[in-house]
């Protein structure tokens, strides 16, 4: 196949595995933040965990997915994103660690200090997580110091700017209520109405940042360079599906309130890669310089086997995992009896 | 300070942290799958008894794996930026195979495993968990084939225009001798690994007279298994050694302390260096020996450190390709003592359950048997990587190219001190907990208790 069309192909299916990973992890993220909060003894702390239990770490595996995915065909976006947010990154890694390590060690010990210290591990390392993913990915449309032979050229903090923020603080918002959402549908009795009345309460927070951050994204960016004032259908209708969730939430239909937030969360991405597209890294000292699909992908020859690859097992894994996902539907009780440690 | 120093030790430290783990996962998934086979088979207790305590130690295990391992996807990109440039469009690809063939699988049927009891067939989650062993297999094949392409580089080409290795041949990649002789050495370590953990555990148990059926039961089959592969890592680690002569010559050679070129060549035991490091003093060798090491054949030559560095010095112009000679020849030794120990105790270990086991002395000192396989483990990394320097990728990129060029030492050492910071307290943790479920053995492996109360107080059962 044609090199263009084939980075063409790699830039959807990067987008994608990224936003697979956001849609998923966004509500492990949230769990995992309103887990010290919601979960008042250890049974509903543990029932709060199962809910995720079985599949959160397949859920990160996207994230894996999508960064050796990147290594691979845009080797160049790769060394450049991650070299550049060096400092963001050592904050993420070690919030995945910290967060990884004590869903599987919070309930091999019985002490409650124990427990208790564990489970904020996870909570700050699913805080940072949301805060630094969120950042990181709205620099890339927002822009970073980037010279002409695709090096970062800005300091360690260089990343941390205003529309950076405030795109950290809107995925933080909208994951910790896609996680409330979630949790609604996974829990039961009253843990169910706690996580329900705790989504009515974080949809302020979440409506307000989506609609702060799709003005400031007027003002930080060169959208009306790229496509006009009209912004097309995409960012609207990510507006849209999460003014919207509210009603399912009020209504109890907690199954299309989770898919609102989910909704919310792809379209958005979307949004932002096709704003994006064709560059990956927007440079914020020379338009000319950023990094586009053209400029930092691999050779022909190494998309093509990266395509078969993907062709042949992405599937499968997608086949299998929905397939854990179906046998653990069913609601996590809070009664002791019923709860896995 | 120096960035290339500083950016070396953050990756040599963080991944021999890492490779404190790896090779128990290896092994123990496999036993732990073998046990359930044998539970489901028979629907014996001790099986099951089996299955939970060790199954236990492995999630324990696993987990700390698991983390330490999401590093290593960051840092190439992070503190390796060039060498990421470089080397992407090859070296990529087994990554992310490693994500996709390995990484889901273990992690979802993990899930599977653990969270499933009771709520899918018996069946099914027996073969979840052997997809864990076997996805655990596959991720250390996809990373050594990427190895392995740094240490022989094959199936590439370099792109005339940006000066970068591309794939000519995948298939070539894919089956690199090199990548593959790495995976059955460690597989085969892995197993020893995991035998000797089970031994030594077992030994524990069985000195205090407890548990005695799953730990007998246990004892035998490690002791059967770690005499197997701990023999069998020699003659995967001989094939790979002739390998290393044949490919990466000042390797063989740094890893002997061979100055001087032999024809034929002989093995040294024991040298003492002077205090440069460079020249012997006094040495213990093995006349011919250094040449069947190399080549089977006890006549052929063995090319010296010295003749090596003033052959690459034209071809690859003027430096030091020498590495540190002092790490490769004692790690090389101290690995080589470890693995011979091996074998020997699990011989004896094996032929000691002949007799009655009661008051059997070896059984208290036993558990200090775990420390080998983990020895021989760090010092044959060591030896690999420090063998390859000044190379990164070998005969195409040096270290010293490779490092992202926007670093600085700031930022260099946040990173280094958050991660030893966080791999330290990792360790301390871990090795907190398997001690405890180590000790209290079986029956506290059984409670997977919901409530505070009803966990029995770890250690309670294992005291003497």
């Amino acid at each position: 196949m044609e090199h263009e069309v084939l980075q063409i192909i790699w830039f959807f299916l990067i987008a994608t595995l990224w936003i697979g990973f956001f849609f998923l992890e966004g509500f492990d993220f949230g769990v995992g933040m309103l887990l010290p909060f919601l979960g008042k003894n250890d049974a509903e702390r543990r029932a709060i965990i199962n809910t995720i239990g079985p599949v959160w770490d397949a859920n990160e595996m996207w994230l894996i997915l999508a960064v050796t995915a990147m290594f691979a065909v845009f080797p160049n976006w790769y060394a450049t994103m991650f070299s550049g947010f060096y400092v963001a990154m050592v904050i993420i890694i070690v919030g995945l660690i910290i967060r990884g390590i004590s869903f599987e060690y919070r309930s091999k010990d019985s002490r409650p200090q124990w427990r208790s210290l564990f489970d904020w591990m996870i909570a700050v390392g699913s805080f940072l997580n949301s805060l630094l993913f969120g950042i990181v990915f709205t620099d890339l449309l927002g822009g970073v110091p980037i010279d002409q032979n695709l090096n970062y050229t800005g300091g360690p903090f260089s990343w941390i700017t205003p529309y950076g923020l405030i795109g950290g603080v809107t995925m933080l918002s909208v994951f910790l209520l896609h996680g409330a959402n979630f949790l609604t549908l996974k829990l039961d009795d009253h843990m169910r109405e706690r996580a329900r009345a705790a989504a009515k309460t974080l949809y302020l927070f979440a409506a307000v940042m989506v609609v702060v951050l799709a003005i400031s994204t007027y003002i930080f960016t060169d959208i009306t360079v790229q496509v006009g004032i009209d912004p097309g259908i995409l960012p609207i209708a990510s507006v849209v599906v999460l003014l919207v969730a509210i009603y399912f939430i009020n209504r109890k239909m907690e199954g299309w309130a989770f898919i609102m937030t989910g909704l919310n969360i792809v379209l958005t991405q979307v949004a932002f890669f096709s704003l994006m597209y064709p560059r990956v890294m927007v440079s914020s000292m020379n338009p000319a310089w950023s990094l586009t699909i053209y400029n930092s992908s691999s050779s022909a020859q190494a998309l093509t086997v990266m395509s078969i690859i993907s062709l042949i097992f992405i599937p499968i894994v997608m086949a299998y995992e929905g397939w854990s996902y179906y046998i653990f539907r069913k609601r996590i009780k809070t009664e002791k009896e019923h709860l896995v440690y | 300070m120096d960035l290339v120093v500083l950016s070396r030790l953050q990756f040599g430290l963080t991944n021999i942290v890492h490779f404190l783990f790896v090779p128990l996962t290896l092994g123990m998934s496999a036993y732990v799958a073998y046990m359930h086979t044998r539970y489901y088979q028979t629907n014996d207790e001790t099986f099951y008894k089996m299955t939970r305590f060790w199954g236990k130690l492995f999630l324990i295990n696993i987990a700390i794996g698991v983390v330490s391992g999401i590093v290593n996807e960051f840092q190439f990109g992070m503190n390796w930026s060039e060498f990421s440039r470089y080397v992407g469009d090859i070296f990529g690809a087994p990554l992310a195979l490693e994500a996709l063939l390995a990484f889901f699988a273990e992690s979802t049927f993990i899930g599977v495993w653990v969270f499933g009891e009771g709520k899918i067939p018996e069946k099914l989650r027996l073969g979840a968990i052997w997809l864990v062993a076997i996805g655990a297999m596959f991720s250390a094949l996809w990373i050594l084939l990427a190895n392995g392409w740094m240490q022989h580089p094959v199936g590439y080409t370099i792109n005339e225009e940006t000066g970068r290795a591309q794939v000519a041949n995948f298939l070539a990649v894919i089956g690199n001798p090199k990548g593959w002789l790495f995976f059955w050495h460690t597989l085969t370590a892995g197993f020893a690994t995991s035998s000797f953990f089970i031994m030594g555990i077992s030994a524990y148990h069985l000195a205090r007279r407890q548990h005695v059926e799953v730990f007998k039961r246990s004892l035998r089959m490690a002791a059967l298994v770690g005499l197997i592969t701990s023999t069998l890592i020699f003659f995967t680690g001989h094939a790979q050694g002739q390998y290393v002569y044949e490919t990466q010559p000042m390797k063989f050679a740094a890893i002997e302390a061979h100055w001087e070129t032999g024809h034929p060549a002989s093995f040294s035991i024991l040298t003492i260096g002077d205090l440069t490091g460079k020249r012997e003093v006094w040495s213990l060798r093995i006349p011919y020996f250094l040449s069947f090491l190399a080549c089977n054949r006890f006549d052929c030559e063995v090319r010296g450190v010295d003749d090596l560095q003033k052959e690459y010095q034209i071809q690859y112009g003027a430096g030091n390709y020498i590495p540190l000679i002092v790490v490769t020849y004692w790690s090389f030794r101290i690995m080589m003592t470890m693995g011979l120990l091996m074998i020997l105790s699990s011989l004896l270990i094996l032929l000691a359950q002949r007799r009655p086991m009661e008051n059997a002395r070896w059984l208290r000192w036993a558990p200090w048997l775990i420390a080998l396989p983990y020895i021989a483990n760090l010092c044959g990394w060591v030896l690999t990587e420090m063998g390859r320097q000044p190379w990164l990728v070998q005969g195409l990129l040096k270290v010293e190219d490779g490092i992202s060029p926007n670093m600085t030492a700031g930022q260099l050492l946040l990173s280094l001190i958050s991660y030893s910071l966080v791999y330290g307290a990792l360790v301390v943790v871990m090795f907190y907990l398997m001690r405890r479920y180590a000790r209290a053995g079986p029956d506290a492996a059984m409670h997977e208790s919901v409530d505070a109360d009803v966990i029995p107080a770890f250690g309670a059962s294992a005291e003497e």
